[in-house]
C-alpha cells in the first residue's frame, strides 16, 4: 500500500544547535536534515545561526558557509552554483527547488528548513539517491534515433521546428519535479514521472528524430505514462520555469492522434 | 527500491516487464464518458426537480416515458462505466500488493457490472410495464 507514515527509523529527531558567533549583525536560521548511514541514528534536525552580513545570498551560499565554517560534516552535492548543472535540488523552504538559485531573502520568515529531495532514498544528508531516476531516463533512449542514412553534414531543421523544442530543452534533470509528483512518490518504481516524461517528449518533439512511434509504443503504459493526473505539482516547482505536465498532455494527446 | 544485496542493474528494474502497450482506451473511455455524464447529469437533475412534488404513479410513468427511460439507462451505463474507470486508477495508486490488488479490481469490477445491470433493469422493467 502506499506509505503515508515514516518508518520508526526515518522518524526526525531534534539535533544539535549551533549559535551564531557573539557580535553578529544579521542572523537568520536554518535547519537542515542530517542522516549519517554509518552512527545507526535516526534522522535529525540540525539549527545553524548564520550571520548574512558574511554570507552570500543565496541559500547554497549558506550551506556552503556551515560546510566552511561550521560544520565540515553536512553532506549535499553541488556544483555549478548557477542552476545548470542541477546538483544542488534539494527542498527548502517546503519547495524543491535548487540551492543555487533561491535567494535566502525570498523563503519565509522564521527558520529556513531544508530538507533533501522528498521519498527518494537518502545516501547522506542532503543527498538523495538518484540511481532509479537516471535509469529511468536511460529506458527512454534519450538520444536522436534515424532510419534514414546519416546526411553528409548536419541533420538540418526549420527554425519552427527548432523552436518546437523550446520549454523542454532547458530541463537540467534536477528531479526537483518527478520528487514533488505524489503519483512519483506512490508509483515510482513504474511511473516515469515528469522529468522522464518531458525528456522523452523532447525527443518526440523533435523533427529529425525518425522513431516517434516506438517512442510512443514505449510510453503507452498504465504507469509509465498515465499515472499523471495532472496535480501540476512539477510545473509549480520548476526550477527553471519549465511545465511538465503539458509535455506529459502533448504526449497524451499524440496516444489519441495516431488512434483517430 | 533496490534491495542493498541487488544484483540486478538499475536499469533491468527501470525497464521492469516493458510497456505493457495499452492505456488509451482507458483514457479516450473516461473522457467520453465524462463528456456524456455532463450533459446527462444535467438532463437527470432536470428531471429530478420536474418530479418534485409529483406521487409516486407520476414518477413511475416519467420514467417508463420512452426518453426518459433511454436516457436513464445511457446515463446509469456511462455513470457506471465511469465509475469503474477511476475506481480502477485509485486502486492503481494506492494498492501495490499483488493479490490484494488484482482482488481489488475485480471487486470494482463485479459491483460497478452488478449495480448497472440492476438499475437498468429496474428502468426497463417500469418502462415495460412490468
Amino acid at each position: 500500500m502506499a506509505e503515508f507514515a515514516l518508518p520508526k527509523n526515518s522518524r526526525i529527531q531534534p539535533g544539535k544547535r549551533f549559535p551564531a558567533k557573539p557580535g553578529a549583525q544579521k542572523v537568520r536560521e536554518f535547519r537542515v536534515y542530517r542522516w549519517n548511514p554509518d552512527d545507526g541514528a535516526n534522522p535529525r534536525i540540525d539549527t545553524y545561526e548564520i550571520d548574512l552580513g558574511s554570507c552570500g545570498p543565496m541559500v547554497l551560499d549558506a550551506l556552503i558557509k556551515i560546510k566552511n565554517e561550521i560544520d565540515p560534516t553536512l553532506t549535499f552535492r553541488r556544483s555549478c552554483r548557477e542552476g545548470i548543472c542541477g546538483s544542488c535540488a534539494m527542498n527548502i523552504d517546503g519547495t524543491n527547488t535548487l540551492a543555487c538559485t533561491k535567494a535566502i531573502d525570498d523563503c519565509s520568515g522564521g527558520g529556513v528548513p531544508i530538507y533533501p529531495l522528498p521519498h527518494m532514498a537518502v545516501v547522506k544528508d542532503l543527498v538523495p539517491d538518484l540511481t532509479h531516476f537516471y535509469a529511468q531516463y536511460a529506458s527512454i533512449k534519450p538520444w536522436l534515433r534515424t532510419q534514414s542514412a546519416p546526411p553528409a553534414k548536419e541533420r538540418l531543421q526549420s527554425k519552427q521546428d527548432r523552436a518546437r523544442l523550446d520549454g523542454l530543452y532547458e530541463c537540467i534533470l534536477c528531479a526537483c519535479c518527478s520528487t514533488s509528483c505524489p503519483s512519483y512518490w506512490w508509483n515510482g518504481d513504474r511511473y516515469l514521472g515528469p522529468a522522464i516524461l518531458l525528456q522523452a517528449y523532447r525527443w518526440i518533439a523533435d523533427s529529425r528524430d525518425e522513431d516517434t512511434g516506438d517512442r510512443l509504443d514505449q510510453l503507452e503504459d498504465p504507469f509509465r505514462l498515465y499515472r499523471c493526473h495532472t496535480i501540476m505539482n512539477c510545473a509549480r516547482t520548476c526550477p527553471k520555469g519549465l511545465n511538465p505536465a503539458k509535455a506529459i498532455a502533448e504526449i497524451k494527446k499524440l496516444m489519441v492522434e495516431r488512434r483517430t | 527500491m533496490n534491495s542493498p544485496d541487488s544484483l540486478r542493474s538499475p536499469v533491468k528494474n527501470a525497464r521492469g516487464l516493458g510497456s505493457a502497450r495499452s492505456g488509451v482506451h482507458h483514457f479516450i473511455v473516461q473522457r467520453a464518458t465524462a463528456v456524456a455524464l455532463l450533459f446527462l447529469t444535467v438532463y437527470l437533475v432536470v428531471l429530478l426537480v420536474s418530479l418534485i412534488g409529483a406521487d409516486y404513479s407520476q414518477a413511475r410513468a416519467a420514467v417508463g416515458h420512452p426518453c426518459n427511460a433511454v436516457l436513464l439507462v445511457a446515463f446509469l451505463l456511462a455513470m457506471f462505466w465511469h465509475g469503474k474507470l477511476g475506481l480502477q486508477v485509485v486502486i492503481e495508486d494506492y494498492v501495490h500488493t499483488p493479490g490484494r490488488a488484482l482482488a481489488c479490481q475485480l471487486v470494482v469490477v463485479f459491483a460497478c457490472a452488478l449495480a448497472a445491470l440492476a438499475s437498468v433493469l429496474a428502468v426497463i422493467r417500469i418502462a415495460l410495464g412490468a
